[in-house]
């Protein structure tokens, strides 16, 4: 342990604490504050239980003094995983000496402090590959990709983009000048590059930030030419401005702005607004809080999931990626997707509609791909973003639950398609977790600049390498997965839409009886598979999965699992 | 045999639109006796809608269109189906065609009277003994010591909307028994309706005393008296008005009323406050108004939901059933229950309440048997409110639909408690509303037995048991029975949902886009001895799909209905790369032009796709 972290321990050791877990009866046992864990262990001979707390999962800590003249305390730890603790705590300075020692050990600001550059497990080494692909390894891969697009490293030294990764897919017809005149005129340096290729027909999806023409309507000849060499003379393309029109308006005011038709013929501008940031999180709260409380009637539960909003933003984002997708696959169109800074609900819409769209996004190491390609790589600012859950007092910054919102939009398409995923709900609620504390490295930092500055691969382990590894993997799976080649168009009516359970009440006695009731059915589908293999020669793999798709039906006709 | 209309076999070049999008259907309408038919034109494998009549619960004629005359037909079923006719006249011909044949004012033009399934007498008559009440009692064991059967109503002199068999303490006698029924509106005394053996205790119900503000009756009250007395586990018993307080009280003033527990030795007096049906008709009408709205946006829904109040009934029901199981299992006491006339919330209770405390109710048998029981037994009116007949609208009430609607609740809570799936609760609905089987007609035992019903129809219970197999419920396990036999239901708000695959049923878009028929196929082949019955539903399948229009009173029609909600229906546009009838086009996630010709100014084109335009 390093001098910084002891010194915020003032007592490492408490006695006789009580713990109060959601569903479990108190235990009694020993608490101990290290550098990174809170680790609880139960005072009992045989059988007894631990707990490791990450302490980067606490989102919020209440302390109260409890017990005659305040001679004990309780610490109530509200987490990011939204699941909520209570210690009981005997002995006021013990008490206010752990609460003090929690606060300051989760929120430790430098990033090479935090635990996934100590986390060292025994089965994993550091010179394991760290990330699971790369833009130039994409580009491999596609072979009809070549004749039009090339691999650029104009940002070799992230100089013309900081969050962007070092090489990035471009229009074979644009050099790399002309690409850095035209970052230079989209806001953060984010120019028009390629994310999604759609083998079919050639068309494909882009994404950028917004154009900076400012009030005085600015243009940039570099940057129309961009857009024009990503289609054909006469190809159209679409534009989806993840604002209102409005806001892309006022964007103006602000030096931002959008792309006119007047110069950019053969783009036709779609907006389709999203919200964002602050009224994101304050969504999140909402819902949290509403789902915390266990003594409102229907109608207040109803209001209140209303009020929050949140299966609005669901609706959005699965509707606009829905739009996106109808263009490419359907009308035959390239798209640009962007909003303001392209780094949130852009990339939300244009992950979506690569899941939509992709039968090879739909995969597991697929759709780790994906979130690495999209999220990672494309300079999602996690460190902002999922500094804080929906418990925390502090005062919002750049907290945003965009990359929530799209786990549960994925896990809505996997209510819809319940075969069309190789991974289950599990591994959402993994990611859920993990996005916002976790032991491996992968979601540190907001850009491969930050990642490449702190070296952050060389020093910590990869998640998503992590949950490939076969014993890994196996919890993650559905096993009712079948491969198609085909779209996946998600239903938005609003009855199709449902609460996140898994996620939103994975603490509550709900949750529980909904858990037992899933597992004795994995149990049951187990053991079909298993009587089924030694009749064997009647059964095809597919009438395996038949039987499967049986128990998944009847689980997706009970919404709740 | 189809309806001539007007020298036409059928009328050609209609329109179906779907109600949530722009897709829309042309093909040619058919009149039967018993159907209203849609066959889709100039399609191979085209897609057909049948409509029985007694389905129909509106028919509109709306304002002339260019392109015809619109006709919006609602169902009991939750189907809505709006065709275009091109030409006016044929529509108004099929408009009072509808209207003549959709009211019908006697049991004998109802579907039930016509429909032959092609089984002789005898099977017939098996089919109406397969449920069987005196074995039912028998089961809870009565009688016994304490409750006898009573033939006081042998001839349905006492109570003419009760059965003839009833059971009652053994200390109650005959004069006991007919004082009390005097007593109780409509005559409806404390009867047992369900026995736990374990704790000796029973559920009675009956109808509210005519206490009006004073009035009191020693018989009734040596009734209650003798139901308390014939379980020594409890010194008293539950007496639970499922009613609102304030409807009880305003009942006193027509002199009717509760039970006074100063007048009652041992009892304990709860109101439980089910609304009434009129309440529950409204707040149904809300939340389909509600979710068939194009375009609902997700406020608008959850806001629409919370308005309707219906997931708030609902929760009252299982609250009531809650507090009745608790009584009965943990406190061992008697509960007597009643509402106003003991046919509506009583049933719903009761029904409700036996099913959380004996998994033999939660199999596919034994819930015909509560059905039997607790609702056609003791004189649900379904006649009236299901409107079998042309009638008083205000008797018409959705109570069994709500009881349908708590059991799917309790069958999200406990996806393993209960033998049969959520498509066997749907398929009763769906016959309820039907009248193609004698089991719901009429109002009471003694009106189903002067329309002969058993001699002149056929029972539905033979009928779902023939085809069980595509009802049963693959993950159900017996030994959850065994370690759960009485169920406690979570009663947060959020565990009561709306049931889409219910009020939904016929609109494929809304639903998850793999499954259903694979369903079906599985069930068969991860059971080995069903294998026949598959291929057997297999031909089937594949006859309904290619010529239903043969059979006009087919066996099969309650088949159909699980065809049309399937979203595995072959889909139309066969180029669409799409999975399994999901189709962007149907979703409408935006007006997309096809053209870019249109000269406007994007961003005023993009003004008017406004968010709340995306649903369609």
């Amino acid at each position: 342990m390093t001098m910084e972290f002891s010194e915020h321990i003032k007592t490492a050791n408490v006695d006789d604490v009580v713990l109060k877990l959601p569903l479990r009866p108190a235990l009694k046992g020993t608490l101990c504050v290290t550098a990174h864990h809170l680790v609880f262990s139960e005072r009992k001979e045989e059988g007894s239980y631990q707990l490791l707390l990450l302490l980067r999962s606490v989102d919020a800590i209440e302390k109260r003094m409890t017990g005659l003249s305040g001679s004990s305390g309780t610490i109530v730890i509200k987490c990011k995983d939204l699941r909520i603790l209570q210690f009981d705590i005997p002995g006021m300075e013990e008490c206010l000496n752990v609460a003090s020692s929690i606060e300051a050990l989760s929120s430790l600001e430098s990033v090479t402090e935090l635990y996934p550059f100590f986390h060292r497990p025994r089965e994993l080494s550091l010179s394991e590959p760290w990330g699971l692909s790369s833009p130039q390894q994409q580009y491999a891969q596609t072979e009809r990709l070549w004749d039009r697009w090339r691999l650029s490293k104009v940002n070799r030294n992230f100089s013309v983009c900081m969050s962007y990764p070092r090489t990035v897919i471009v229009p074979c017809a644009i050099d790399d000048i002309t690409l850095a005149k035209a970052a230079s005129f989209r806001q953060g340096g984010r120019f028009p590059v390629l994310c999604y290729y759609h083998r079919s027909n050639g068309m494909v999806i882009m994404r950028s930030s917004q154009p900076m023409t400012g009030a005085n309507r600015k243009r940039c000849r570099e940057d129309e030419l961009l857009l024009q060499a990503a289609i054909d003379e006469s190809e159209m393309g679409y534009i989806i401005d993840t604002r209102s029109a409005q806001q892309a308006q006022q964007a103006r005011m602000a030096g931002g702005g959008f792309e006119s038709k007047a110069f950019y013929h053969h783009w036709r501008r779609l907006h389709r607004h999203l919200e964002r940031g602050k009224v994101l999180q304050e969504s999140l709260i909402k819902l949290v809080e509403a789902c915390g409380d266990p003594s409102q009637n229907m109608d207040r539960w109803l209001s209140k999931l209303e009020n929050s909003k949140w299966l609005s933003h669901v609706h959005s984002a699965l509707s606009t990626a829905g739009l996106v997708a109808e263009c490419v696959e359907r009308d035959g169109h390239s798209v640009l997707v962007h909003g303001f800074e392209g780094t949130d609900t852009t990339l939300l819409v244009t992950s979506l509609a690569q899941l939509i769209l992709d039968p090879a996004s739909r995969t597991f190491r697929g759709f780790l791909q994906l979130l690495e390609r999209e999220w990672v790589q494309a300079g999602h600012p996690f460190r902002q973003r999922c500094a804080h859950s929906a418990h925390s007092h502090a005062r919002l910054r750049q907290e945003c639950p965009a990359f929530l919102l799209l786990l549960d939009a994925t896990w809505q398409l996997g209510r819809q398609f319940p075969l069309a995923l190789e991974f289950s709900e599990v591994l959402l609620l993994r990611l859920a977790q993990d996005a916002y504390a976790s032991d491996y490295g992968t979601f540190l930092c907001s850009s491969e600049q930050e990642r490449c500055a702190l070296q952050v691969k060389e020093n910590t382990h990869c998640l998503f390498q992590f949950l490939l590894r076969r014993e890994e993997r196996e919890k993650y799976v559905n096993p009712l997965y079948e491969a198609t080649d085909l779209a996946i168009w998600p239903s938005v009516h609003p009855q199709s839409l449902q609460l996140w359970t898994g996620l939103f009440l994975r603490w509550t006695e709900y949750a529980q009886t909904m858990d037992e009731a899933r597992e004795e059915i994995w149990t049951i589908v187990k053991e079909r598979k298993e009587t089924d293999r030694p009749k064997g020669c009647a059964h095809t793999t597919l009438s395996r999965h038949d039987s499967f798709t049986n128990v998944e039906n009847l689980m997706d006709e009970l919404t709740v699992l | 045999n189809k309806h001539v209309i007007r020298g036409k076999s059928g009328v050609e070049q209609v329109k179906l639109l779907d109600r949530f999008n722009n897709k829309t259907t042309t093909g040619t309408l058919y009149l039967t006796a018993t159907h209203l038919i849609f066959v889709e034109s100039n399609v191979p494998g085209a897609h057909e809608i049948w409509i029985l009549h007694h389905h129909i619960a509106s028919v509109e004629k709306l304002s002339l269109t260019t392109s015809g005359c619109p006709l919006l037909i609602q169902c009991r079923n939750f189907r809505v189906v709006h065709f275009v006719v091109p030409r006016e006249r044929d529509c108004h011909d099929v408009y009072s065609s509808l209207l003549r044949l959709l009211r019908p004012v006697s049991y004998d033009e109802l579907y039930a009277f016509s429909y032959n399934p092609k089984q002789n007498e005898q099977q017939r008559e098996v089919g109406w003994q397969l449920i069987d009440l005196t074995a039912e009692f028998e089961r809870l064991g009565l009688p016994c010591d304490q409750w006898q059967l009573s033939d006081v109503n042998r001839d349905y002199k006492v109570c003419e909307t009760y059965p003839r068999d009833l059971y009652v303490p053994i200390t109650a006698s005959k004069p006991i028994i007919v004082g009390s029924s005097k007593f109780r509106s409509k005559g409806r005394f404390p009867v047992l309706t369900y026995f736990y053996q374990e704790k000796k205790a029973a559920v009675c119900r009956c109808s509210q005393p005519l206490s009006g503000f004073s009035a009191r009756c020693l018989e009734d009250e040596h009734m209650l008296q003798a139901i308390s007395k014939a379980n020594h586990n409890s010194r008293f018993v539950y007496v639970m008005d499922t009613r609102p307080k304030l409807n009880a009280l305003a009942n006193r003033a027509a002199g009717k009323g509760y039970e006074n527990e100063d007048n009652y030795s041992n009892i304990r007096f709860q109101f439980v406050g089910i609304e009434n049906i009129h309440v529950m008709r409204a707040s149904l009408q809300k939340l389909l108004e509600v979710v068939g709205t194009r375009s609902l946006s997700v406020n608008d829904y959850l806001l629409g939901l919370e308005s309707s109040g219906w997931l708030r009934h609902i929760k009252a029901i299982v609250d009531a059933a809650i507090f009745l199981t608790k009584a009965v299992t943990v406190e061992g006491a008697s509960v007597l229950v009643h509402c106003s006339d003991g046919w509506d919330r009583t049933a719903q209770v009761c029904a409700l309440g036996a099913l959380l405390m004996d998994p033999y109710y939660r199999t596919l048998k034994g819930f015909m048997v509560l059905i039997e029981k607790e609702w056609i037994s003791f004189g649900h009116k379904f006649a009236d409110r299901c409107d079998q007949l042309d009638g008083d609208p205000r008797e018409v009430s959705p109570v069994f639909t709500q009881f349908l609607d708590c059991v799917w609740q309790l069958m999200e809570q406990f996806p393993q408690a209960f033998e049969f799936s959520e498509w066997f609760l749907i398929q009763l609905h769906e016959h309820v509303h039907s009248c193609q089987f004698g089991n719901f007609l009429g109002n009471s035992q003694r009106q189903r037995e002067e329309l002969q019903l058993k001699d002149r129809t056929y029972s539905l219970w033979a009928h779902l048991l023939s085809e069980q197999h595509n009802y049963l419920n693959p993950v159900y396990s017996p030994s959850f029975a065994e370690r759960h036999p009485v169920l406690e239901p979570s009663t947060q708000p959020w565990n009561f949902k709306f049931w889409r695959n219910m009020y939904h049923q016929f609109d494929r878009t809304m639903h998850p886009r793999q499954s259903i028929l694979k369903h079906t196929l599985t069930l068969k082949e991860s059971n080995s001895k069903l294998e026949d019955t598959a291929h057997t539903l297999q031909a089937v399948s594949s006859y309904l799909l290619s010529s239903p229009l043969r059979c006009t009173n087919t066996p099969l029609q309650s088949l159909s209905s699980l065809h049309d909600s399937s979203p595995d229906a072959p889909d139309g546009n066969g180029g669409e790369r799409t999975v399994e009838g999901s189709s962007a086009t149907e979703n409408g996630y935006g007006e997309l032009q096809s053209s870019f010709s249109s000269k406007n100014e994007p961003a005023m084109v993009s003004l008017e796709f406004g968010v709340a335009r995306m649903t369609c």
